[in-house]
């Protein structure tokens, strides 16, 4: 059974089924809490800066009845210094029950797992995994349309380097469903991770928008300006996808995700339509994390 | 026997890592350090193995291999083979056997790896063995054999 978060390549589609089942249950705590985890502590190891990430683990341990204690930046902690991440997971699992460790450098927090005697939760090495958020994607998917089976589903924006749409991919490929890219030809899905999905689902990629077919949801990701050698080539491309209410008439009648924060992605206006659901997507965060820290502690019902 | 005249000699004690794919002799070379090497080391390289095959040998006098290194060559050669000799015999034959997941063989070449940061051995996992793939089980980014060689050399 689980004992660890860490990558969505060691979470089984039964696993997921699972954690998904507990934060339907959960649902019914978010706004008024329970005592589950009372007693219990979440350590919440941030090496760096998260706004979502972090607050929403803070608020699914305290919902469950539990306590938080951690940090969000090294500056005041013996990381700075020069204490390893070995000796500072050793020495925090002795004053808590469960870990959520963010950390730039990958893999760091498959290494805090294998040093820990507690249980850890991956909340984003780097660019490799943030495999909350592809649970959360996955879950508010499932709550939007019942069912993953049979949705066909578009990744727009920068898929060469959004770990975000990779775990998903990833995670996707254990259902029934199509996925459609959509990217300018310098950050296309990697090869490894369509290599990954040949055999096991159907894929096209289109560069242009407008060439959209009819989807059930559009999971817009954010195109970051340091991919781009050329100042002029992101304006463009950060324009070519863009979601506002000239293109979303491309998008038909498709749900709008986005792992937020967003830049520009999305225009503001866009928010109050009835296809937006990315700030459903992030409260969803909440019951999803909620199912996964009682799952590992222990105390889920 | 066959009466064909051996192209390499034979060495009287010592390794002789047979099979190696074609070319890959001098990569062998790298990976145990050869080049400052004091004792008798043969290299063969294109040898014709069967009617249209070829393949590079290494032989090397008075030199054992450890597991980690023989699991190395195992990374760019998977079909090489490793003999140990005695007087001129054979008292060992062996096919390289490449595990599933292996240790600490190799550094990770992603930067950003936590086993380049703290102290603690690399794990790779086969993807493919041929053309070769490996995953970091740490930071999950994979290394062809490219990628190997260089961190080898």
């Amino acid at each position: 059974m689980l004992e660890d978060i860490i990558s969505i390549r060691d979470i089984s589609k039964a696993e997921i089924e699972f954690i998904h089942e507990k934060a339907k249950e959960m649902e019914r705590y978010v706004s008024c809490g329970t005592d589950l985890a009372r007693g219990k502590i979440l350590a919440s190891l941030f090496f760096e800066p998260s706004t979502r990430t972090m607050m929403s683990f803070q608020s699914a341990m305290q919902r469950l009845g539990g306590s938080v204690i951690g940090f969000s930046d090294t500056n005041n902690t013996s990381v700075k210094k020069g204490e390893t991440l070995i000796d500072t997971v050793l020495t925090m699992e002795k004053y808590s029950d469960v870990i959520a460790i963010r950390n730039p450098l990958e893999g760091s927090a498959r290494l805090a797992a294998e040093v820990a005697s507690i249980p850890v939760i991956n909340a984003g090495d780097g660019a490799n995994q943030h495999p909350t958020q592809t649970l959360l994607d996955l879950y508010t998917m499932k709550k939007e349309f019942k069912a993953l089976d049979g949705l066909r589903i578009a990744l727009l924006g920068d898929l060469k380097y959004g770990r975000t749409v990779h775990s998903l991919a990833h995670a996707l490929s254990m259902y029934d469903v199509e996925l459609v890219f959509v990217s300018p030809e310098e950050l296309r899905m990697p090869k490894g991770v369509r290599k990954h999905l040949n055999g096991k689902i159907p894929y096209t990629e289109i560069v242009n928008l407008d060439e959209l077919p009819e989807v059930d949801i559009v999971y817009a990701t954010r195109i970051q300006k340091e991919r781009f050698a050329d100042p002029n080539e992101y304006e463009r491309t950060k324009d070519a996808y863009r979601i506002d209410m000239d293109s979303i008439k491309l998008l038909g009648n498709a749900k709008i995700m986005h792992p937020l924060p967003r830049i520009s992605e999305i225009s503001n206006d866009i928010d109050l339509m009835k296809n937006a659901i990315y700030f459903q997507q992030a409260k969803n965060g909440i019951p999803v994390r909620m199912a996964i820290l009682s799952i590992l502690l222990g105390v889920e019902r | 026997m066959s009466t064909r005249k051996l192209k390499v000699s034979a060495i009287n004690n010592g390794t002789v890592i047979d099979h190696i794919l074609p070319g890959k002799a001098y990569a062998v070379v790298k990976i145990l350090h050869l080049e400052k090497y004091n004792e008798t080391v043969t290299i063969a390289s294109n040898v014709c193995s069967g009617k249209t095959e070829r393949k590079d040998i290494v032989k090397i006098e008075n030199r054992a291999l450890s597991a980690e290194e023989v699991s190395s060559i195992a990374l760019i050669s998977p079909e090489a083979t490793v003999n140990i000799i005695k007087n001129y015999d054979v008292i060992e034959k062996g096919k390289i056997a490449l595990p599933e997941r292996f240790e600490s063989i190799i550094p990770c070449t992603n930067p950003l790896c936590i086993t380049n940061h703290e102290k603690v051995r690399t794990r790779f996992k086969i993807m493919e063995k041929t053309p070769l793939l490996i995953r970091c089980e740490y930071c999950e980014r994979t290394m062809d054999e490219k990628d190997v060689e260089k961190v080898l050399g």
